[in-house]
């Protein structure tokens, strides 16, 4: 019995160790560095519900949210922004940063991107605006309606992409989408970014 | 900083001279010598040389055996240790039955899903009207279906059926497990339910609602009962070494699974890092385990010889736990992490070697004197097919790992191809051996269609390669593009569509075997197929082979 013991009890530690090093020392380290950057603001109401939408559609299984340094790669120069940094996600839970880039980088897309227009009609259809892609059409996320309301968002439309009679509108889930990807902004300079002193 | 470097330095000191005590309490105390001995530990008296496959036809077995080379019948001491085994057997059936048959069905409903999943990717306008059915919610199902419905679950079954032949006793509890299987399942179905109406709790590997995932770890927890009280009662002097990776994955992934689901344990970046930390090492000390623990016991007795060398063994499980343990931050490389953190991971990837070559040289050297049992028992081609994909998937792995490889392959399909190198290469098929050998011994009848079990060698084995190759070549085209500044990004996407139509179709020939399977397996289980009075081998050896029968 003893040896089985002593095989559980060392396999628990290594396991425990394993932890120590790769998940609580960095933390403690990034938990006494991180400050919240100036050029950051929390995310807005309508953002977070949005920020859900996003989770539970499973945008992250193809966009990727961390722009990586230009010596790993071209994401700067293809306008993704700079190298992510810790402080960047201070407000993100569940983190977003994603392990595929079948689709474009998406941590600025706010900035690189910011017509509403431009979103809804991609979320509707993104062969209307992007003819090669091959991200799924987001069809349920609106609806056909004889004649806009007044505080509707009307998505425009090529005629090819159109539904044959009335106009599509947003329904919240996609308004709410559309404003967390405006919020994605993280185009303030990383020098901004209060970071305890490195000795 | 500093304070990350001063404790990396005191802890590579502490274990170092850790290691090298570890070291010399284990040469004092003999802890090497014992290998022939330990490593016979699975077979029964006057066994050894002795084959055990097929399940039942006499005469076929003699066949087999033939083939091996003839050995002396059984004394009466061998005959006991015989019935004991069939009594051993007898009582894991229930539980055992439970958690295979449970695993078959979302085998073929996360397959399905999975291919549905593929398709989309060329054809993005297919089933786009149900928020359901859409892209972002089938792939975490198809995962999570086969992640834990399949794999896990077959695992654990496998396991089962190992503890009384292992520790030598009747299962002991066995309704705890059979419960454990119910409640597992509930879990499943719930999680799947809840991804597909949009309840994810949005980290890879980790997606299912956090009060769902207690239904896992309650199942799990009594499916662990019975191996817990087996080993009390054991009446064997040596742990074999696949009770080791048993009682290791005991506690390994109810601390990872536990731990990982915690809400609001961390947020940001430090969440990323808990997501991997979690994510890569339920493959490495969760599933991992469970597939080896099923190797080194089928591949031994069906060529009826003891594992190559057995220190080995052991050397291999301690790397294994060493190494595995750290590596889940590659999947960070170049990500928002501190670094010195990501280059541990990457440096424990490379150790992996160590590992994985001492597991290889005992399964493969193990196997190489017998090859010509490839070509009859369907088990073992399964299982040392695993076992090759389960080399080849690790060496991968740690080449992945270092950074020039990985700048190309990190964001690409690449990285599937490997995943399901692993997960589908060594896990998968070696479960599929290991349910050809056990389902025989649960109903007390051979298989009942043996062309079935053809078809789905081929199926699975054209299929996967399909898949593989034609998913490596376009991931790792597609990161070459993405790093080519030159080339707009949409040149990664398009150029990818030939392969991934490709993997398409290797999935959906993977998806027609794994049909085939089920459907065999149920006919099997459900006891309605033909009774065959010989035994289901891929073909009979010659009948006899003077020039052969004496090697």
């Amino acid at each position: 019995m003893t040896r089985a013991l002593g095989i559980v009890a060392a396999a628990a530690m290594i396991l425990l160790f394993a932890a120590l090093m790769i998940v609580v020392m960095p933390s403690i380290q990034l938990q006494a560095s991180v400050r919240p950057p100036e050029g950051l603001k929390p995310y807005s109401e309508s953002a977070l519900v949005g920020r859900d939408v996003y989770v539970s559609l499973g945008c992250v299984y193809c966009h990727s949210q961390q722009p990586r340094d230009p010596s790993l790669g071209p994401d700067a120069i293809r306008g993704w922004g700079r190298a992510a940094v810790p402080a960047d996600f201070i407000y993100d839970s569940p983190h977003l940063l994603g392990t595929m880039r079948t689709g474009p980088d998406l941590l600025n897309i706010g900035a690189r991107q910011p017509s509403v227009d431009w979103h809804m009609t991609h979320l509707y259809n993104p062969r209307a605006v992007m003819p090669e892609s091959i991200m799924p059409a987001y069809p349920f996320l609106f609806e056909v309606k004889e004649e806009a309301g007044p505080r509707d968002i009307v998505v425009n439309l090529p005629d090819d992409f159109a539904p044959d009679g009335g106009v599509v509108v947003a329904r919240p889930a996609a308004r709410d989408l559309v404003q967390y990807l405006l919020e994605l902004d993280r185009t303030y300079p990383v020098d901004e970014i209060p970071v305890e002193e490195a000795d | 900083m500093s304070t990350a470097i001063a404790f990396l330095l005191a802890a590579t000191f502490v274990i170092s001279v850790g290691g090298l005590g570890l070291l010399i309490w284990a040469l004092v105390n003999d802890q090497f010598t014992m290998g022939k001995r330990a490593a016979q530990t699975i077979f029964g008296t006057d066994e050894v040389g002795r084959v055990e496959d097929p399940a039942t036809p006499a005469d076929t077995r003699a066949e087999m055996q033939r083939e091996r080379g003839e050995i002396a019948d059984r004394g009466q001491q061998g005959l006991e240790d015989r019935a004991a085994r069939v009594r051993a057997d007898r009582s894991s059936r229930t539980p055992v039955t439970w958690w295979l048959a449970s695993s078959l069905v979302w085998l073929v409903l996360g397959s399905i899903i999975g291919l549905i999943v593929s398709m989309k990717f060329h054809m993005p306008d297919w089933l786009v009207n149900d928020p359901a059915l859409t892209f972002g919610r089938l792939r975490p199902a198809h995962l999570n279906l086969v992640a834990y419905g399949w794999a896990s679950m077959a695992g654990v079954g496998v396991g089962i059926w190992l503890i009384p032949r292992l520790f030598k006793v009747t299962l002991q509890g066995p309704a705890y497990a059979t419960a454990g299987a119910i409640i597992w399942n509930v879990g499943i179905f719930l999680g799947t339910a809840a991804l597909l109406t949009g309840y994810s709790d949005g980290m890879e590997w980790l997606e299912f609602p956090w009060p769902i995932d207690i239904t896992l770890v309650v199942g799990g927890a009594l499916a662990a009962v019975p191996l817990i009280l087996s080993l009390l009662k054991r009446r064997v002097q040596h742990l074999y070494v696949s009770a080791w990776y048993l009682l290791a994955a005991l506690i390994w992934f109810p601390m990872l699974f536990v731990t990982a689901n915690l809400p609001n344990l961390f947020s940001g970046v430090e969440q990323s890092m808990l997501n991997w930390w979690y994510a890569h090492n339920v493959l490495g000390l969760w599933m991992t385990p469970l597939g080896l623990a099923a190797a080194y016991y089928m591949i031994p007795k069906i060529v009826g010889a003891p594992i190559y060398s057995y220190s080995l063994s052991l050397v291999g499980f301690w790397a294994l736990a060493l190494f595995y343990s750290q590596v889940g931050l590659h999947h960070l490389i170049g990500g928002p992490v501190p670094t010195w953190a990501v280059t541990i991971s990457i440096v424990h990837s490379v150790m992996m070697v160590i590992p994985v070559v001492a597991v290889a040289v005992n399964h493969h050297m193990t196997v190489a004197p017998h090859w010509r049992l490839l070509l009859y028992s369907p088990t073992l081609r399964f299982v040392v097919l695993g076992a090759v994909m389960y080399t080849a998937a690790s060496l991968q792995g740690s080449m992945q790992a270092l950074r020039s490889v990985n700048e190309i392959t990190h964001f690409t399909h690449y990285t599937v191809a490997h995943a399901h190198l692993g997960l589908y290469g060594f896990l998968t098929y070696i479960m599929f051996g290991a349910i050809y050998f056990i389902m025989p011994r649960l109903t007390g009848r051979e298989w009942p269609y043996p062309k079935a079990i053809t078809a789905h060698f081929w199926l699975v084995f054209v299929g996967f390669a399909v898949y593989f190759i034609f998913l490596s070549i376009g991931g790792w085209l597609q990161g070459l593009a993405m790093q080519d500044p030159s080339r707009p990004f949409m040149e990664s996407v398009t150029l990818t569509l030939p392969y991934l139509e490709a993997r398409s179709v290797g999935g959906a020939i993977m998806t027609l075997g794994h049909v085939v399977f089920a459907v065999h397996a149920f006919i099997a289980l459900s006891r309605s197929g033909p009774v065959r009075d010989d035994a289901a081998l891929f073909r009979r050896p010659a009948a006899q082979s003077p020039a052969g029968g004496s090697a």
